[in-house]
C-alpha cells in the first residue's frame, strides 16, 4: 500500500533538518533558541510517527507505508523505506525518547548546546532511517551514520575518560560494520545485482556462503548488541557519555543489532542461524548469568546500568535463537520495554549526577529523606529492571523464559536465574543509595526533582505501568511479520 | 569520422593553454608588484577557457574517440572528463594558495607559470595515445612540480625535497623509459593501441611473453612510484612534508587524476591482454601501499605527512579497482571495475584538495600549521571549519553519508564481483586502521581545548570554496549517483573496454 503522505520520509527528514537549523543558531549566545528549536523539532518528529501507528495494518506481515524512488541507479539502490510490525515500534520509541533527551538536556548542558541538540536530533533522523530502509545500502548509510554524532556526543560532553571511550566505541562499531559491508556487497552480487533486503530475504544460499554470511552479520550486530565477549566498550561509553548520551546508547542504539539480527541475520541466513544457535544461545546465556555477577560488583552506577543492559541484551538474543514466536516476541517486547527502563535509570543517575557529580554509588546514601519524589520514580524504575510483574520488564523476559521452556528446560532454567541476578543488583544498588541514613553533607543538601525533571521521568513511568499492565496493543502490532518471520527461518534455503 | 572535423581538435584546450601559458609569462614581467592578482585572476581565466574548449570538443566529437597529431594524441570521453576535474583541482590550488604564497613571497609570476605548464603536462598525460606523448607530459608535469617545491629558494628543507623528489622522479622515469623499450622490442610499435592489438596476438608466443613481461614490471614500477604506491612510496612522505603547504596540495590533488590516466593509458589501452600479469603486481602493491600507509599514518604528529600516508593508503585502494577488471580472461565487468577506480581517483582529489586547504587556512604570515596540534580546539576557534574538517576526515576514513563511504563502496563492490573476497575483507580491515586517525584529527578539533586563540582569518574567496569542498563531499555522499554514472561512461569510451 503506498503511502499517500510519506510518514516515514518525514520522521527520518524533520529530526535532520531540525538538527540543522539548530546547529545554525551557533554559539552558545542563542542557546535558548537552540533549545527551544530542538524542542519544536522532536516533538514534530514524534508526532509525524503517530500517523504510522493509527494507520498500520494489524493483518499483514507485508511492509507498510513503502517509498521506493530509485536513488544510485549504478548499483540499482533505491531509497527504500517502509515497516512492519517488527521495525514499526522502535522507530515509535526512538522520537519519543529523542524528546525526553532534549528535555532532559535543557539546563544541563551549557557548552556548545546548539551542537548537543544538533547531534541527538540528526541522530534521531538517522536511526529512524535505519529502522525503516528496506535497502542494504541505504540501512548501512544511517546505521554507519549514527556513529559520527554519537561519536562526538560521548567526545565532547562527555567524563574525564571520554576521549578513550569515545573511539573505542567508534572504532568497535565500525570494525563489525565494515564487515557487514563485505557481506552487503556479496550479496548484491548473488542476487544478481540487487540491495533489497527483501530480496535478499528469498535468495537462496549454500551452506559455506550461509555461515560467512552469518559471522559477517554477526561481527557487526554483535558488538552492537552488545554480546559477550565483544561488549567491552559499552560499560566504557555508557560512564563517560552524558545522560542523554547514555540513555539513547541505551535505549535505541544497542537494539539496532538485535533489529539486525531480525531484520539481516534470521531470515537471509536461517540454516547457518540453525546450525549456529547453540552459539548464539550460550553466548546469551553467558551475557545473562556471568554479566549479572558483573554488575552485582560495581562501584559506579552508570557502569552497573550498563552491566545490566549487557544482561538484558543477553535476553533479546536468547529469545530471537530458540525460534519459536513467545522467544522472539519476547526478544521485541524486552527490546522496548529496555528501552523505556534503561533510559529511565540513566536519568536517574543524571538527576543525582547533576546535583553531586559522582555516579559512585559510595558518595549517596539516604537520598529518600531528601528527594522523596525522586525516590519514588526510581523505586519503580529498579522494580521494572529487575522484571516486576505489572512493569514492562517482567512481560518480556516471562515470554522469553515460557518460550526456552519450550525448547530447553535448562536453557530456561539458567535465563531465570536473571531474576534473581537482577533483583539483587539493581535493589542492592537502590538501596544503598536511597535508604539509609544520610550519608553526608552533600545528599543532605539535595533538592528534589523539578517540573522538567518529574516530566521526564513521567512520562517513562507512563509508559512502563502502560506496557507491563496491558501490553497486548504492542503484541499485536508485531504478531502478523513475527509468524511471517518465524516461517521464513523455518524454511530451509539450501 | 575524422575528415569533418578540424585536424587538431582534440588539443585545442592544450593549445590554448599552451598559448596562455606563454602570454601570462610576458604579461607577468610587465606588471609591477602590486598587480600580480591580475596574474591569478588571468590564470583562473585560463582555466576556465580550457573548461569551456574541453566542453566544446567533447561536444563537437561527441564523446567518441578522436585522434590527432598521427594519433598521438586521443580525445575521448575520459579525457575529457578527467581535464574537467583537472582544470577544477587547479583552479582550487590556485585560490586556497594564494593568501600563503602571498604571505611567504612566493606570490611571482613563475609560481603561476609552473603551475599552468604542470597543467598542460597533466592533460597532455590524460589525452596520451602514444608512449612518446605520454612520456612527454609526464616529463613536464615532473619537472614543473620538482621546480614548484624547490620555489621557496630559501629554505633548506624545501630544497632537500625538491632533490629528492628530483632524484627519485628521475629514476622513475628512467624505469618507465626503459619499459616502454621493451614493449617496444616485443611489438614494434609505441602507439598504445597498436600495442594493444599487436599484442593480442603476440601474446600466447612464450617468447614474446617473457619480453613482455619483463617490461611491463619495469612500467609497472615507474607507474607505482608516480602514484606513490608501497614500496615505491619513499619520496611520498618526505616530498609532503618538506615542500610549502601549497606545493604539497598541489602535488597531492590534480596529479592523481593524470596518474590514474596514466594508469588506464598504459596498463588498460595498451597492455589489457597482459591483465592477468599485471593484476597480479597490483595486488602486491595494493595490499602493501593499504598496509603501510595506514599504519605508519598513525605514528605522524605533523599532518601533512600524516595526509602523505594517508595518500599512499588511499592510492592502494584505488589500485584495488584498477585490478579487479579481467576476471579469468573476461573482460566483461572491466568498465565496472575501471570506473569505480575513477570515481575513487576523483573523489579522493576532491578531499585532499579540502585537506590541504584546511592546512593552509590555519597557516598564517609566519605560522605555518603543521602539526597535528594545531587543529586543537578548532571548534571553538571556528565552528564552521571545523564542521568543514570534520565532513572531510569522515570522508577520508570512508564513513557515510560523505562521499568517502561511497568510493570505497564502488571500489569493495568491483573487488567482491571480481571473486576476491578476501582482498576485500583485507581493505575493510585496513580502512578500519585507517579512520582511527582521521578520528584523531576529529578528536583535537572538537574534544581538546585550543593552543592557539587567534581567530581563523579566511579570504573570501578562500572560504567559499572552501566550504564548497567540504559540501561537496557531502552532497556527492547523498547523491552521488551521477558522478558515478559519469565516471561509468567516461569508461565505456574507452577503445578496449
Amino acid at each position: 500500500m503506498q503511502a499517500t503522505t510519506p510518514w516515514l520520509s518525514l520522521a527520518v527528514w524533520i529530526p535532520i533538518l531540525a538538527g540543522l537549523i539548530v546547529l545554525a543558531t551557533g554559539a552558545d549566545r542563542n542557546a535558548r533558541e537552540a533549545r527551544v528549536i530542538a524542542l519544536i523539532g522532536s516533538l514534530a518528529g514524534f508526532f509525524v510517527t503517530l500517523p504510522l501507528v493509527s494507520g498500520f495494518n494489524l493483518a499483514t506481515s507485508e511492509m507498510q507505508f513503502v517509498e521506493l524512488t530509485p536513488w544510485i541507479e549504478r548499483f540499482n539502490v533505491h531509497y527504500h523505506l517502509g515497516v512492519d510490525g517488527i521495525s514499526m515500534l522502535f522507530i515509535l520509541l526512538n522520537s519519543f525518547v529523542t524528546v525526553l533527551v532534549v528535555i532532559a538536556g535543557w539546563e544541563v548542558i551549557k557548552k556548545q548546546v546548539a551542537q548537543y541538540m544538533a547531534a541527538f536530533l540528526i541522530m534521531s533522523g538517522m536511526l529512524n532511517g535505519t529502522f525503516a530502509a528496506l535497502d542494504g545500502v541505504l540501512f548501512y548509510v544511517f546505521f554507519e551514520g549514527t556513529l559520527i554524532p554519537m561519536y562526538l556526543v560521548i567526545g565532547v560532553w562527555g567524563g574525564p575518560n571520554r576521549v578513550y571511550a569515545a573511539l573505542k566505541f567508534f572504532l568497535y562499531t565500525l570494525l563489525g560494520s565494515l564487515l557487514m559491508l563485505v557481506a552487503f556487497l556479496y550479496l548484491y552480487g548473488k542476487s544478481g545485482g540487487s540491495f533489497s533486503i527483501l530480496d535478499w530475504h528469498k535468495l537462496p544460499l549454500g551452506m559455506t556462503a550461509q555461515v560467512l554470511l552469518f559471522i559477517a552479520f554477526l561481527a557487526a550486530f554483535s558488538v552492537k548488541v552488545p554480546m559477550v565477549p565483544v561488549h567491552t566498550w559499552l560499560p566504557d561509553a555508557h560512564v563517560e557519555a552524558p545522560t542523554g548520551g547514555s540513555a539513547v546508547l541505551a535505549a535505541i542504539l544497542l537494539k539496532l543489532g538485535a533489529y539486525g539480527f531480525i531484520r539481516f541475520s534470521l531470515p537471509i541466513t536461517p540454516d547457518a542461524s540453525h546450525a549456529l544457535a547453540p552459539l548464539m544461545i550460550a553466548m546469551s546465556l553467558i551475557a545473562v548469568v556471568y554479566i549479572g555477577l558483573v554488575a552485582l560488583a560495581q562501584a559506579d552506577m552508570k557502569k552497573l546500568i550498563a552491566y545490566s543492559s549487557i544482561a538484558h541484551m543477553g535476553f533479546v538474543t536468547l529469545g530471537m535463537f530458540i525460534f519459536n514466536a513467545y522467544g522472539v516476541e519476547g526478544a521485541l517486547i524486552q527490546m522496548i520495554s529496555h528501552g523505556f527502563v534503561s533510559a529511565a535509570l540513566f536519568f536517574c543517575v543524571g538527576v543525582m549526577y547533576d546535583r553531586v557529580h559522582s555516579r559512585l554509588i559510595a558518595d549517596y546514601g539516604g537520598v529518600a529523606n531528601t528527594m522523596p519524589r525522586f525516590a519514588a520514580f526510581m523505586m519503580l524504575f529498579a522494580m521494572a529492571n529487575c522484571g516486576l510483574p505489572a512493569t514492562s520488564g517482567f512481560v518480556g523476559e516471562f515470554m522469553v523464559i515460557m518460550g526456552a521452556m519450550k525448547t530447553n528446560f535448562w536453557i530456561a532454567f539458567a535465563a531465570a536465574t536473571t531474576l534473581i541476578w537482577g533483583a539483587a543488583y539493581t535493589l542492592w544498588m537502590y538501596k544503598r543509595v536511597i535508604f539509609g541514613d544520610v550519608a553526608n553533607a552533600q545528599v543532605a543538601g539535595l533538592t528534589d526533582i523539578g517540573a522538567r525533571e518529574s516530566l521526564v521521568l513521567g512520562l517513562l513511568a507512563l509508559a512502563v505501568l502502560w506496557m507491563g499492565v496491558h501490553p497486548a496493543p504492542f503484541t499485536e502490532i508485531m504478531h502478523a511479520s513475527v509468524d511471517n518471520l518465524l516461517q521464513h527461518v523455518a524454511a530451509s534455503k539450501l | 569520422m575524422m575528415s569533418s572535423l578540424p585536424i587538431m581538435l582534440p588539443a585545442y584546450a592544450e593549445i590554448f593553454l599552451l598559448a596562455m601559458a606563454c602570454i601570462i609569462l610576458i604579461v607577468d614581467l610587465y606588471l609591477p608588484d602590486g598587480w600580480r592578482d591580475l596574474t591569478y585572476v588571468l590564470s583562473l581565466a585560463t582555466l576556465l577557457g580550457c573548461a569551456v574548449l574541453t566542453v566544446v570538443v567533447t561536444a563537437w566529437t561527441g564523446g567518441q574517440l578522436a585522434y590527432t597529431f598521427n594519433n598521438m594524441f586521443v580525445s575521448d570521453l575520459m579525457a575529457n572528463t578527467l581535464k574537467t576535474f583537472t582544470y577544477i583541482a587547479v583552479a582550487g590550488c590556485l585560490v586556497y594558495s594564494r593568501v600563503y604564497l602571498a604571505d611567504r613571497g612566493m606570490y611571482r609570476g613563475e609560481f603561476f607559470v609552473l603551475l599552468l605548464f604542470a597543467t598542460l603536462g597533466m592533460m597532455v598525460m590524460i589525452s596520451a595515445n602514444h608512449f612518446l606523448t605520454l612520456y612527454l607530459g609526464l616529463e613536464l608535469l615532473s619537472l614543473c612540480l620538482y621546480s614548484l617545491v624547490a620555489l621557496d629558494r630559501d629554505s633548506a628543507v624545501s630544497t632537500e625535497a625538491a632533490m629528492k623528489y628530483f632524484v627519485l622522479g628521475a629514476l622513475a622515469s628512467g624505469l618507465l623509459l626503459y619499459g616502454m623499450s621493451m614493449i617496444y622490442g616485443a611489438t614494434g610499435s609505441l602507439e598504445i593501441v597498436a600495442v594493444q592489438q599487436k599484442l593480442e596476438q603476440v601474446v600466447s608466443r612464450p617468447y614474446e611473453k617473457t619480453i613482455l613481461v619483463f617490461g611491463l614490471v619495469f612500467l609497472v614500477s615507474g607507474l607505482a612510484f608516480k602514484l606513490g604506491v608501497v614500496p615505491f612510496h619513499m619520496w611520498i612522505p618526505d616530498v609532503y612534508h618538506g615542500a610549502p603547504t601549497a606545493m604539497t596540495l598541489i602535488i597531492g590533488s590534480a596529479p592523481k587524476l593524470a596518474a590514474f590516466a596514466m594508469a588506464i593509458r598504459l596498463l588498460v589501452n595498451g597492455m589489457i591482454p597482459l591483465a592477468v600479469d599485471w593484476q597480479e603486481m597490483l595486488v602486491i602493491l595494493s595490499v602493501l601501499s593499504m598496509a603501510v600507509g595506514n599504519l605508519a599514518a598513525i605514528a605522524q604528529t605533523n599532518i601533512k605527512r600524516m595526509l602523505a600516508y594517508s595518500t599512499i593508503g588511499h592510492m592502494g585502494f584505488m589500485l584495488l579497482g584498477l585490478l579487479s577488471g579481467v576476471v579469468g580472461g573476461n573482460r566483461l565487468s572491466t568498465a565496472d571495475a575501471y570506473s569505480s577506480a575513477m570515481f575513487y581517483s576523483v573523489v579522493y582529489v576532491l578531499m585532499s584538495l579540502g585537506a590541504f586547504g584546511m592546512v593552509l587556512l590555519l597557516s598564517r604570515a609566519g605560522f605555518e600549521a603543521e602539526n597535528l596540534s594545531d587543529f586543537k580546539g578548532l571548534n571553538t576557534r571556528s565552528p564552521w571549519f571545523a564542521f568543514i574538517m570534520l565532513l572531510l576526515m569522515f570522508s577520508l576514513a570512508g564513513v557515510p553519508p560523505t562521499v568517502g563511504f561511497y568510493s570505497k563502496f564502488a571500489v569493495l563492490s568491483a573487488v567482491i564481483q571480481a571473486g576476491q573476497v578476501w582482498l576485500a575483507v583485507v581493505a575493510v580491515l585496513f580502512s578500519l586502521v585507517g579512520s582511527f586517525y582521521y578520528l584523531r584529527v576529529v578528536k583535537l578539533m572538537y574534544f581538546d581545548e585550543p593552543q592557539d586563540r587567534a581567530p581563523l582569518r579566511a579570504q573570501f574567496d578562500m572560504g567559499v570554496l572552501l566550504s564548497a569542498n567540504g559540501l561537496a563531499v557531502l552532497l556527492l555522499g547523498v547523491l552521488p549517483g551521477p558522478l558515478m554514472q559519469l565516471c561509468l561512461h567516461a569508461i565505456k569510451g574507452l577503445s578496449p573496454v
